[in-house]
């Protein structure tokens, strides 16, 4: 029961969070939003008992993305220039497109009879992944263990790296 | 004989070399070249001839044809094929013999009458590509390739009678001779298409053995609208005879084509390009005489009426070259009625004998008239007859030969034109009576209407000339060709034709009728002399009483019938009124209208949907969005 | 007793949300910001598969990982890109970057 309470203030905290962000006026505010958004989310993983996702999840986004997105603001403000002013069109066209795609969705959700999850023990906050199988499963080539997905993807953050040098060095 | 074909080779390469290097020679030399190279085909065509007449000779007592060297360009069934080659025959030697002749004549005289003329070279040039295409147009062994060269001369004597191009009424001129002679040559394809249909050949030797054999057999029992297929085919192809040979009623361009230089008036409108259709009227003579004798007879009446009438015309005119080329309308037509009044072997065929005789001595006394004409224009820069008398003692060669070509012309023995008139008119007598009766008066008008021209040039009254411009005797270089030519005019006549050129190639006696023929022609020609001597050799008033008290009728006449209004009108009010308006309505309203439509329907399509391709990734992602929305939910609901 | 559904009702909307933001923003940073709320949904929408419906196995939170460090290295460059515009154009606002339109 408290579980469901936490959730439900975590839920509302993220979803009005995340319409700050994407309404907001001050690009900065957004970014703050934003932040608000991912630390939530780090919540909910919490809930779901992933206490390592959580972890990365509040260091790589909120302590490196975030960081990033704010000094990205702060090299590319202009005086006052933060403010959008929308255009109604696109507004109406976004709302029809996020309504549409909420409730064709949300229909779809509750209509789904999903497997039977109910009698399953470790949603009720059991089922904590400890730190070793983890790190075997990221460094082991057997079946569900992902080796070769973490080189590639290191290998992609290498590549990031020398691109956004290359691409934002001056010249 | 394969050298026969150095006669045809030896001008192009002259008209290749004049067209694209002559801007570079001086004026002379590429005269001389032209000349030269003529002088070259001219021998080649006499000793063909000398080869082709003595030295080959009958056999069997025909000459056969001969063909030195022919090969297939296009082949569109295993029988239907164009070839292109050479033929020698009887008239196609003549061809050339008379051709080279007059075309050398004529370079050699443009050196002296052109002489200092802008674009000299270029004169030479068309010169040469006429004589080549003329050249190539006799010795065609097919229908087609006669078709190919045909058109070459229509071309090339469109830019040599629009050599002075900046004078409008030359172009003027020129236009109108492409125009009226293409106008014919379309009747002239037709008239090939529907014989080759029938016949499955082009070629002139088999279309014509055996009495046209094949021609008869082939399209026997078919008809249309009343005339049997090969009476149209026939008809057809007599068109494109007519329009080249100036027949009434296409002959309205050649009196205006003598808006080119005088020597390309003798070349062209007097001895070459103007019988061609009597040659192709002669080449196909069996075709036409087996299986279309009614078009035959059309040719003769047309050729009649032409002959009378331009006969009539050429009285009235006052433009020499005017005259003249009214006369060589209507000399022309006698050769048409000559061939229409013909039969095919022995006497029969004096008709056919006498038209190519008449082609023959007709070339040289008409070139002749010609350059003499040319000659006295050149001393008293004028072609009006009001500007010239007494000529006779400042240009004393160019008179004699004029007097000699008038007295060849008129038919007076022992001059050329007698022979070959009188023969015409001995195949009329045994053919129609009308048609020859016709003749002799036209014969008269002739001798009359050509006294005329030489006694207001050369007799009658002295004008008066500028010292500086005293009128004088033409050059050596103009003054030789016209010798020659006068030689020629007075002793071709001599030349025993029916031994060497009748319609089944046996050589036939032909005598010569005094009684009945040559009499009364020789009493009608004097008749024309003497009136044009009493009217005109002192330069008296009464040719200018007489033509008033005949009013409207000789108002027609030096407006030459108002032919050319007519046609004019034909044009304008029919044609291009009727037929042209509309068609011009038609496509400017209705197929460039469905175009405009077209590209102003795509245009305001574009125009409203390139919204669509913003560049804006973020309608990109909407419509991404919304269409697998909606995807989704078909697939969901339906 | 939270069910699954509460969990994807929360990622739709947030997911949609970042679809709005990234139709109707104009600045460049502000896109971003919509397009990390978007991922981080589908994050969310792994993990929350893999606890309730295959919680013996450890896919889902393993792409979610893997997402998470895609997300960062996207935003990384993106932002790099962002930056040049703007030295480039002087504006980051994305109906202003036409310069290679034809």
């Amino acid at each position: 029961m408290a579980n469901l309470i936490i959730f439900i203030c975590l839920a509302l905290f993220i979803v009005i969070m995340s319409v700050m962000a994407v309404t907001s006026k001050k690009i900065l505010r957004a970014v703050t939003y934003l932040l608000f958004v991912l630390i939530g989310t780090a919540g909910l993983y919490l809930l779901l008992n992933y206490h390592f996702l959580a972890a990365v999840q509040i260091s790589v986004y909120a302590g490196g993305i975030v960081v990033l997105f704010i000094f990205a603001v702060f090299l590319t403000s202009n005086k006052g220039d933060m403010i959008d002013n929308h255009n109604k069109k696109r507004i109406l066209y976004g709302i029809i497109a996020a309504v549409a795609g909420v409730a064709l969705t949300g229909f779809v959700l509750l209509k789904h009879e999903f497997l039977n999850y109910l009698d399953n023990p470790t949603i009720a906050g059991d089922g904590e992944i400890n730190m070793k199988m983890i790190g075997q499963a990221l460094m082991g080539t057997e079946k569900y263990q992902y080796l070769l997905p973490f080189e590639i993807l290191s290998v992609l953050l290498l590549a990031c790296i020398i691109g956004g040098i290359l691409i934002a060095r001056k010249r | 004989m394969e050298y026969s074909l150095l006669i045809l080779v030896t001008p192009f390469v002259l008209f290749l070399l004049l067209g694209l290097t002559g801007h570079k020679m001086k004026h002379h030399v590429a005269g001389f070249i032209g000349t030269l190279g003529m002088g070259l085909a001219a021998v080649l065509s006499y000793v063909v001839a000398f080869q082709y007449f003595f030295v080959i000779g009958k056999t069997g007592g025909i000459f056969k044809e001969l063909i030195p060297m022919s090969f297939e360009w296009l082949r569109f069934t295993d029988k239907l094929h164009i070839e292109l080659g050479i033929l020698l025959d009887p008239i196609s030697v003549m061809m050339l013999v008379v051709i080279t002749t007059v075309s050398l004549m004529v370079h050699l005289y443009s050196l002296g009458y052109m002489h200092g003329e802008k674009g000299f070279q270029r004169y030479y040039a068309f010169l040469s590509l006429f004589s080549f295409s003329m050249l190539g147009l006799v010795v065609a062994t097919n229908i087609f390739q006669m078709y190919i060269f045909w058109e070459l001369v229509g071309v090339s004597s469109y830019s040599l009678i629009g050599f002075y191009y900046q004078k409008p009424s030359a172009v003027a001129a020129s236009k109108k001779a492409f125009i009226v002679t293409r106008f014919a040559d379309l009747g002239f394809l037709v008239g090939i298409l529907i014989l080759s249909f029938y016949t499955g050949t082009f070629d002139f030797g088999a279309l014509t053995a055996n009495n046209a054999e094949l021609a008869v057999t082939s399209m026997q029992g078919l008809s249309f609208m009343g005339l049997s297929i090969g009476a149209w085919a026939m008809a057809l192809i007599f068109m494109g005879g007519a329009g080249k040979s100036a027949m009434f009623p296409l002959h309205i361009w050649l009196p205006d084509a003598m808006e080119g230089p005088t020597p390309v008036s003798a070349l062209i409108h007097a001895a070459t390009m103007v019988v061609a259709g009597v040659f192709l009227v002669a080449r196909l003579f069996p075709v036409y005489l087996f299986a279309a004798p009614e078009v035959l007879t059309l040719i003769a009446y047309i050729g009649t009426f032409t002959a009378l009438f331009a006969a009539i015309i050429a009285v009235t005119q006052t433009d020499i070259k005017r005259v003249l080329a009214f006369s060589t309308i209507s000399q022309i037509a006698y050769m048409m009625v000559s061939l229409g009044v013909s039969g095919y072997g022995g006497h029969d065929g004096v008709g056919y004998m006498a038209s190519m005789f008449h082609l023959f001595t007709h070339a040289f006394f008409k070139a002749l008239l010609f350059l003499g004409a040319g000659s006295v224009i050149h001393a008293v820069h004028s072609n009006e007859m009001k500007d010239m008398g007494r000529l006779h003692k400042y240009m004393p060669v160019s008179s004699i030969t004029f007097f000699i070509a008038c007295l060849a012309i008129a038919g007076i023995p022992p001059f050329s034109g007698f022979f070959s008139k009188d023969e015409i008119l001995a195949a009329a007598l045994h053919h129609d009576k009308l048609i020859f009766f016709v003749m002799l008066f036209v014969a008269g008008l002739t001798a009359f209407y050509m006294f005329r021209l030489y006694f207001n040039i050369f007799w009658g009254k002295e004008k008066e000339y500028d010292n500086h411009h005293k009128p004088h005797e033409s050059p050596a270089l103009m003054t030789v060709p016209l010798i020659i030519l006068a030689i020629f005019s007075v002793f071709t006549g001599l030349i025993p034709f029916p031994e060497f050129i009748t319609a089944d190639r046996m050589s036939f006696a032909a005598h010569i009728e005094w009684g009945t023929v040559a009499i009364p022609s020789i009493v009608v020609a004097l008749t024309g002399i003497v009136i044009a001597f009493v009217l005109y050799a002192k330069g008296s008033e009464k040719p200018a009483q007489i033509a008033k008290s005949l009013g409207g009728f000789y108002a027609a006449t030096v407006n030459k019938f108002y032919l050319d209004e007519v046609w004019m009108f034909i044009t304008k009010s029919v044609i291009f009124k009727l037929i042209s308006e509309p068609i011009k309505w038609f496509d400017r309203h209705v197929i460039d209208g469905a175009m405009n439509g077209l590209a102003w329907t795509t245009q305001k399509v574009s125009d409203s949907i390139k919204g669509l391709q913003s560049g804006q990734v973020q309608l990109y992602v909407w419509a991404y969005v919304v269409g697998s929305l909606v995807i989704a939910a078909l697939v969901l609901f339906f | 007793m939270i069910k699954m559904e509460y969990y994807l009702i929360v990622s739709t909307l947030m997911f949609f949300i970042g679809i709005y933001g990234f139709v109707v923003r104009k600045n460049m940073l502000a896109i971003l910001i919509s397009l990390e709320l978007v991922l981080n949904a589908v994050e969310i929408n792994f993990a929350v598969f893999n606890r309730y419906l295959f919680p013996g196995s450890m896919e889902g939170m393993f792409f979610t990982l893997f997402g998470i460090a895609i997300t960062a290295a996207e935003t990384a460059i993106a932002i790099a890109i962002i930056i040049n515009v703007y030295r480039n154009i002087g504006s980051i606002n994305v109906r202003k970057i036409n310069k290679m339109k034809g």
